[in-house]
This record gives structure tokens, sequence and C-alpha cells, in this order.
């Protein structure tokens, strides 16, 4: 009846997971009742879980990736206090549990923190920034966020009920393969990975699209924000590489599930082979996360100087060189297996040539600052401190491309410093620095600038007292994913990087500290302008929060930096711009496909992953069912009458006025 | 690997520190230059120029690609030669003949088999000073990869596959060694204990080993590959001498991964029945 499903998958023995469930379950328990007293049930079900609204279905990834960094970083805190204490001793996490936090750390901040976190800014900010009513495909993006809210609910379920993978964030074969892990663990990462993957890869489609298809008038390929241009080659990523993934997952499943031999030791699979598939989405997905964060530096750093990006063009040329070039280098992942010095020097020369467009960006943003009236708000912070932290990345990442270097390097600690200094100094500065830019487009009111800056130089200090000790343990010859170890000599760093943990925890405390103050203070901080920074894109032009429409009349755009553009004619022309022409604008309905869709998902991943057969059936016939009614329906859209739309506009107009006379 | 005992190791260590350096040539100038500039172009110097306008230069565009670039090509010639001389298949370059050793990782351990010595020997590896050792690796079950961080370059081993390495201990000593490749629950334990000793404290430990001991065949291996760590040095004084392509060719079957007494909590029975169909 319940498959695999029984009472012993419960770990009742473990005190930690059992303490962390309850302390969750309660969390949770408590915020739903507390929502259904106070009556906001309606309010969320109607604006937000069925909302097909580009903007709020952003909000939501950025909130599901805040809420995972949690439980991610909780990961960390275990990791780095584990090693800190396990030398010559057991330390407190056996290798069995041990092993399934290192490989939930690095699945849940990738898929879920970091790929959330971008793909929500993206989905916030781009339709903006074209001047666009909404995405290309309204409810195909909220069922895309679902599907990843639903990987992300199984790898949390697996935390107690069950197990999760032991094998590390990518289950390299034969280790992942039944005969060396039999339980659930595996099984819970691949169903999850495969959900929330289908939802990636629809999110895909829909951004590239988007760009492709829906501009304002005007807006040309190079008349395109920065962002929007990352936007596109990291979507062209997702689409290209993101199959790659789920097929490689496909076989790995089939292996597991009935018998293939795709990448076993016996009957010629070749595990070999899992290695070039996984790294073939694995190193574009790298460029995936980075290169819209590269958007959001430039949009940053040009704002905040108060000058135009420095070589924009050239820019553009270097975001679609990387793109391509992220295709070709995937063998620098095991120079170590032994391939030839040919293969080897020629995958190792390619990674390198990817150093120079980014070290023409780097010089380019440097270049952009120059001449600039900086001003040091929260989000410059964060861009600044990228740029001097994603260099030592970016030099540690072409050493490990010397093969003879990586010989020596590989899977040692050198290696994970290496990919935090590229991923907590790039993907995530770069997140944060959005968060904290396009807040008060999202909300109408600004985040607390001291706790953000206090947040920052928190994060920035521990992430190198975190991070450059693991540096020096990697040339110290120190390997990864060591439950304890008997080297003395290794311990002090460890500490050192555990104290690292702690700054950076406290950097987290204060961005939550932050967000609480600044909804407690929102009238003081509130944002009537929409344009606080002095904003040159599009989406500055509108009112914060922008109104379910985004514009009342589709901008015109006239050259690069529209608004700025627009700005700039007025204060010449110095005359009250007369009032538009409202028309009727149609958008699309509100649906609860994505969320009943994504409900039945997760009943059929776990249905699958402890083989409740009759489940598997019935979850997925109600999905497809789901679906099927979506197709059937009679109306898509909503009309907002020309005299709503010009009310609603004029409140807005009123209000900007109003400050500009204050002013 | 800071502290090499070995050529390939000091070959390993040369290419690094010059690499840092020809990257740091740049690296350091863009972070003052990055610090520099925001710190005098900000909002409150007035005596700093502001050029809101000022967004394209051809002559600087040019300087921007070409530094990377240039970079990058010295950086790819040293790659690509690195890449050929310290290529692991590569034999070094010395007069003396080289010692075989045969390498099986297994579930969480190493075996070190000598076949012309007709010995082998568990998480202990003894080679003499001052001869280059050729390494056939292989696994018995999951990917490994054998590490000797003072003596060099490191390379993955594979079930049903042979690779080849070439160090060599240019001091006497002990060195450790290690699995860098994640394997499983004893993967922290999968550590072996080199010896570099002199030529004829080799040949006084060949001699001694093949003095005492069991012998190592089909049937021993196939207990040996059983999960288990931390595994105790052991020696063997004679050795199947066709046990290692018997391994490489899956003539003997691959490690047998957990066996199902041994499965925790987290499995249920029921779970072990139904996951151990083929």
């Amino acid at each position: 009846m319940f498959g695999k499903l029984s009472w012993d998958a419960i770990p009742f023995h473990e005190p930690i997971v059992m303490i962390t469930s309850a302390v969750v379950a309660i969390t949770l328990t408590g915020l739903l009742v507390w929502i259904v007293v106070k009556g906001h049930l309606p309010y969320l079900w109607k604006e937000w879980l069925t909302s097909v609204d580009h903007k709020r279905i952003g909000v939501m990834y950025v909130i599901l990736a805040l809420v995972m960094l949690l439980r991610g970083f909780a990961d960390a805190l275990l990791m780095r206090s584990q090693q800190a204490i396990a030398m010559g001793a057991a330390g407190y996490l056996p290798p069995d549990h041990y092993n399934q936090i290192f490989s939930a750390h690095g699945t849940m901040m990738i898929f879920f923190v970091a790929m959330p976190f971008v793909i929500g800014l993206m989905n916030f900010v781009v339709p903006l920034q074209l001047g666009a009513r909404d995405v290309a495909f309204p409810v195909l993006n909220s069922v895309g966020f679902w599907l990843t809210a639903t990987g992300a609910l199984l790898v949390n379920i697996s935390l107690i009920v069950g197990e999760f993978a032991r094998t590390g964030w990518l289950p390299y074969p034969p280790l992942s393969e039944l005969t060396y892990s039999p339980g659930v663990g595996v099984d819970y990462y691949l169903w999850a990975l495969q959900i929330s993957g289908v939802g990636t890869l629809l999110s895909g489609i829909n951004l590239v699209t988007t760009v492709l298809k829906v501009r304002a008038p005007g807006m040309d390929y190079l008349r395109m924000p920065m962002f929007c241009w990352t936007t596109l080659a990291s979507n062209l990523l997702i689409v290209a590489a993101f199959p790659i993934l789920t097929a490689t997952f496909a076989m790995l499943l089939l292996d597991r599930y009935l018998g293939f031999h795709f990448f076993t030791n016996e009957a010629g699979g070749n595990p070999m082979m899992f290695m070039n598939l996984i790294w073939a989405w694995g190193h574009p997905e790298v460029y995936i996360l980075i290169l819209p964060c590269f958007g959001i530096f430039s949009e940053v750093l040009s704002t905040f100087s108060g000058k135009p990006l420095f070589g924009y063009r050239s820019m553009v040329a270097a975001t679609m060189a990387i793109c391509l070039l992220s295709f070709m280098v995937w063998l620098h992942h095991f120079f170590t297996m032994g391939a030839g010095a040919d293969v080897n020097a020629v995958f190792g020369i390619a990674t390198m040539v990817i150093a120079v467009p980014t070290g023409v960006k780097i010089f380019n943003w440097l270049f952009t600052m120059y001449g600039g009236r900086i001003r040091f708000n929260a989000p410059t912070l964060w861009s600044i401190g990228f740029m001097v932290t994603f260099v030592i990345g970016g030099m540690t990442g072409v050493l490990l491309a010397v093969p003879p270097a990586d010989f020596v390097l590989h899977n040692s600690l050198f290696l994970v410093a290496h990919f935090h200094n590229v991923i907590i100094g790039g993907v995530v500065f770069g997140a944060f620095a959005g968060y904290e830019y396009w807040f008060p487009k999202a909300f109408g009111f600004k985040l607390h600038e001291g706790l953000g800056k206090a947040a920052f130089w928190f994060w920035i200090i521990g992430f190198y007292v975190a991070f450059m000790p693991l540096y020096w343990l990697g040339l110290m010859g120190m390997t990864r994913r060591m439950q304890h170890y008997d080297v003395p000599a290794w311990q002090p760093w460890l500490i050192v990087a555990a104290v690292g943990a702690v700054l950076i925890a406290i950097g987290i405390a204060l961005q939550v500290a932050q967000l609480v103050v600044s909804i407690r203070s929102r009238v003081a901080l509130r944002d009537r302008t929409g344009d606080p920074w002095n904003g040159r894109s599009l989406e500055w032009a509108t009112a914060s929060p922008p109104l379910l429409f985004n514009f009342a009349v589709l901008p015109s755009v006239e050259g690069e930096d529209a608004y700025w553009g627009t700005k700039q004619r007025a204060q010449a022309e110095a005359k009250a711009v007369t009032e538009p022409d409202y028309a009727d604008i149609h958008m699309p309905r509100n649906s609860a496909t994505g969320f009943i869709c994504a409900f039945f998902a997760t009943i059929l991943g776990f249905a699958l992953i402890w083989h409740i057969w009759w489940l598997v059936g019935l979850a997925f016939v109600c999905a497809y069912a789901t679906f099927v009614v979506l197709a059937w329906r009679d109306e898509d859209e909503d009309l907002i009458p020309a005299d709503v739309v010009a009310k609603l506009d004029r409140a807005n107009r009123a209000a900007r006025v109003g400050i500009g006379q204050a002013a | 690997m800071l502290d090499p005992r070995g050529p390939i190791g000091a070959a390993n260590r040369t290419l690094l520190i010059d690499s840092v350096a020809i990257m740091l040539a740049i690296v350091i100038p863009v972070i003052v230059a990055t610090l520099a500039f925001a710190w005098w172009f900000r909002a409150s110097n007035h005596k700093a120029t502001y050029l809101p306008d000022w967004e394209f230069s051809a002559r600087l565009e040019l300087v921007v690609w070409s530094i990377p670039a240039m970079t990058i090509i010295l950086l790819g010639g040293v790659t690509w030669i690195g890449a050929h001389q310290l290529d692991p298949s590569q034999p070094l370059d010395a007069r003396t003949q080289p010692l075989d050793v045969q390498v099986v990782s297994l579930d969480w351990k190493w075996l070190f088999i000598y076949p012309e010595q007709g010995v082998a020997s568990v998480n202990q590896l003894v080679i003499p000073v001052g001869t280059p050792v050729r390494f056939s690796l292989t696994s018995a079950s999951v990917l490994n990869t054998f590490f000797v961080p003072q003596l060099g370059s490191m390379i993955y081993t594979m079930n049903g596959m042979r690779s080849t390495l070439h160090l060599q201990a240019d001091a006497p000593g002990r060195y450790a060694g290690m699995s860098a490749h994640f394997s499983g629950d004893g993967f922290s334990d999968m550590r072996f204990t080199v010896q570099a000793v002199d030529a004829r404290a080799f040949e006084t430990w060949v001699a001694s080993t093949r003095g005492a001991g069991r012998t190592l065949d089909g049937s021993t291996y196939l207990a040996l590959a059983r999960q288990g760590s931390p595994a105790p040095v052991t020696t063997y004084a004679s050795v199947d001498l066709k046990l290692f392509d018997r391994i490489v060719a899956q003539d003997l079957p691959p490690g047998p991964g957990p066996a199902v007494e041994r499965q925790g909590a987290a499995e249920t029975p029921a779970a072990t029945k139904t996951s151990r169909k083929p």
C-alpha cells in the first residue's frame, strides 16, 4: 500500500533532526493558523498563489530563495563546526549524516537559493525594463515557479521522512547507483531536481521569448539595458543546458528504477559518460547564475555613478561571448581523469579564454566609475565588494584551468574556496545588490540603509575569514568532504573558517533585522517618486509598486538609458508632460493551474521516491487533468477599461508631481 | 604540496607559482584601481571631474580587450607546455628502470600490488627513493582519486578501466596519501602512508614481506573488497600476478556495496527488499 514507506523512515533517534523538524513544523503551522484566523487566506490565494503577474511571481521566487538560504546556511554552519572539532575525533555528526549535509548544502544553495534568486529578479525586472506589460507566457511562468517550489519542498521533506543523498551535490555514479546507494536519498535528489528542472526550463523559454518578442516600441536590441542582455544570455543557456540535466538524471533514474546500465559498473555502463554529461550542463549552469548578476552590477554601477555604462557594445559582445564559450570548457572539471595532454591543454586554454570577456567587463565597470559621482548606497557597496572579491576568484579559477596545477588542487579545499569565492563574491553579492536596488520598486519603500550596510560588512569580512583559510588548507593538501582528519596543522585554519561562518551568520541576521525594521518603518522609508535612485532605465518610469499593467501607456523608447533620456528632455523643455491618451488594457487572468499542478507534482515525486505506484498513477492523472482544464477555459484575459486606467495613473502622476514641487 | 619531495610535485608547484605571479600582475592593479576610483569619484568629492556622458573611448576599448587577451596568450602557452610535460601518463626522464606498482581503490582502503616483487600491501606504499614509479590504477567499486600531495599529480581510479601515473620521491620520508574524490561513508579514513626509503631498505622490506603473511588471490580479494574502514595496514607474502588485470577486466566482480544487514535505520526493511532488485 505505501511502497517502501514505513514508520522506520522517520529518524526518531536523531535529536538534531527531530528538533529542527519540530521547530519548522510549529512555525509553519503557526503561520498558517495566523493567516486563516486573520482572514488573509482569500487575499493570499487571489493576489499571490494564483497570480500570473510577473512581479508577484518574481517576488515569490526571491522569498523562496531567502527562506532556502536559511536552510542551506544552517547546513554550512553544521559542516564548519564539525570540521573545526573533528581533528582525530569523530565530531558530533556521523558520516552518514555529515554526507547528507554537504550534499543538501550544495543542492539547496545552487538549485533553490541561487537559481530562484536570479530568476526571481529577472522575472520582476525584465518586463519593466523592456517597457512591457507582462512576460510572454504568464501562466507558464506561474507553473514554472510552483514546480521549482515543489523541488525545494521535496528536498526539505527528506530531512524528516527518509534521508537525503549522501553522494555530493552532483551524484557521481557508480556511488549513486543502487549497488552503492540503496536508500531513498538519491531518489529524493533526482526527483526533486527533475521536477524543479522542468520549472526552470519553462521559465527559461518564457524569458527568452519575452526579451525577443515583448518589448516597448523603439526598444531595439542595442537599446536594451544590460540586465536584459544578460537575462537573454542566461536564459538561452537554460534552454540549451537544462535538457541535458534532465536527460542525464533520466538515465540515472532508469538505472536505479528499471535496471538499465547507463552508468553502472556492470554490463558496459560507463560513469565517465555521466561526468561528461553532468558538466555539459554544470559549466553553463555557473554562467546561468553569474551572467544576470553581471547585469545587475552594470545597472547599479551606472546608476550610482550617475553615468551611462562604459563600453555598452563591448559589454554586449562580452556577454554573448561568455554565453557561447561556457559550453566549450566542461572537461576542466575532470582533468585528473587522464584524458591526455592535448585534450587537457585545449580545454584548459578554452577555459582561460573566458577570462578575456570577463576581464573586459571588469575594466568597463572600472571606467563606468571613472568620472562618476558615486553614491555609496548598499547596492554600490555590494558591487564594489564584488569587483574586488571576484577578480581573486577569477584568478584562482584560471589557476585551476592550468591542468598541472589542477592535478594537485582538484577536489581540494582550494577548489571549494574558489567556487565559493565566485558564487558568494559574484552571484550572492549580485543578488543582494539587486535585492536592495529593486526592493523599493517592488514594495514602494526603501530598505533600511544602515542595517543593509552593516550586513554587507559582516558578509564580506566573514567571507574572507571563512574562505581564505580554505585556500590555504587546499595548498596544504586537505581534500573536500572530510568528516574527520588527523593532521593537527589543519585544525587552526578550520577554526578560523568556522569563525568566518559565524560572521556571515551575523550578516544574515542583520539582513533579517533589516527586513523587519524596514517593514515596521515603511512610512518613513516610503518612496512616492517611483525613482528613488535617480535611475536610467524604464522600470523607474512607473509607480512603486508598479500597477498591475506596469505602464498605463506603453513608453516609446528613443535611445539607450531610455528613462534618463526622458528625464533630460523633460528638464530641457521645462514643461509639464501632457496627459497621454488612455486605452483599454487586456491583462491575463489569474490561474490556479501552477499551484494545483505543483500540488500534484509534489505527491507524484513523493510517491515515485517511495515506490507507491498507485499514488504515482493518480497524481499524474490529476496533474495532467489540471492542464486539460486550463486548455479548455473560455476566458483567459481580464479587461481594464480606459477610465480605470486613467484614474489609477492620474493618482500616480499626482503623487510624483507633488514630490517634484516639494523638492 | 607546498613542500614537495619529488620532481612532479616540484614542477606542479613551480607552475602554480608562475601562473599566480602572471595573474597577480593584472589582478593587483585592478583591485587597487577599483578602490581608488571608488574613493576619488565619491559623490562628496567635488574636486573630482564629473563626466556624465562619457561612455565610449575606442582607444580604451582596445586596451581593455588586449590586456586580458595578452595575459591569456602568455598563460595559454604556459598551459600548453605544462600540460604536455606533466601529463600523468608521460614516463619520467630517468636512467633507472621504473618500479611498477598496481593500485586498486576499494571501499575504503588502498591495495598496492608489486607485480615484479610478487608482494602486496594495504594502506601502505613503500617505494625506493630516486626511482621513478609507474602506477597502474583501477577501482574495485566507485570512483576515487589517488593522491599523495607531497609527490604531486593525482589521478582518478575507475572500475573496469586502467589509468596511468608516474611519480617519484627524491627524499626519504613518510608522506600522507589519500583519496581526493568522495567515495562514501568510509571516505575520511581512506588514507595510506607512503614510505620512501633507500634501495637497500626497499629490498629488505620486500624480503620481509615475502617471509610472512597470506596470499592474495581471487577469494582473499573478494573478502577485501567488502566495505569496511578504517582498514589496518596489511601485507601479503605472495600475490596472484593476474589479479590486477582480472579486476580491470571485471573478471572479478565489482565491490558489493553496503551489506543488507549493516543498513542504518534510514533504510526500512521493506526498502532493502525492494531496492535490491537488479
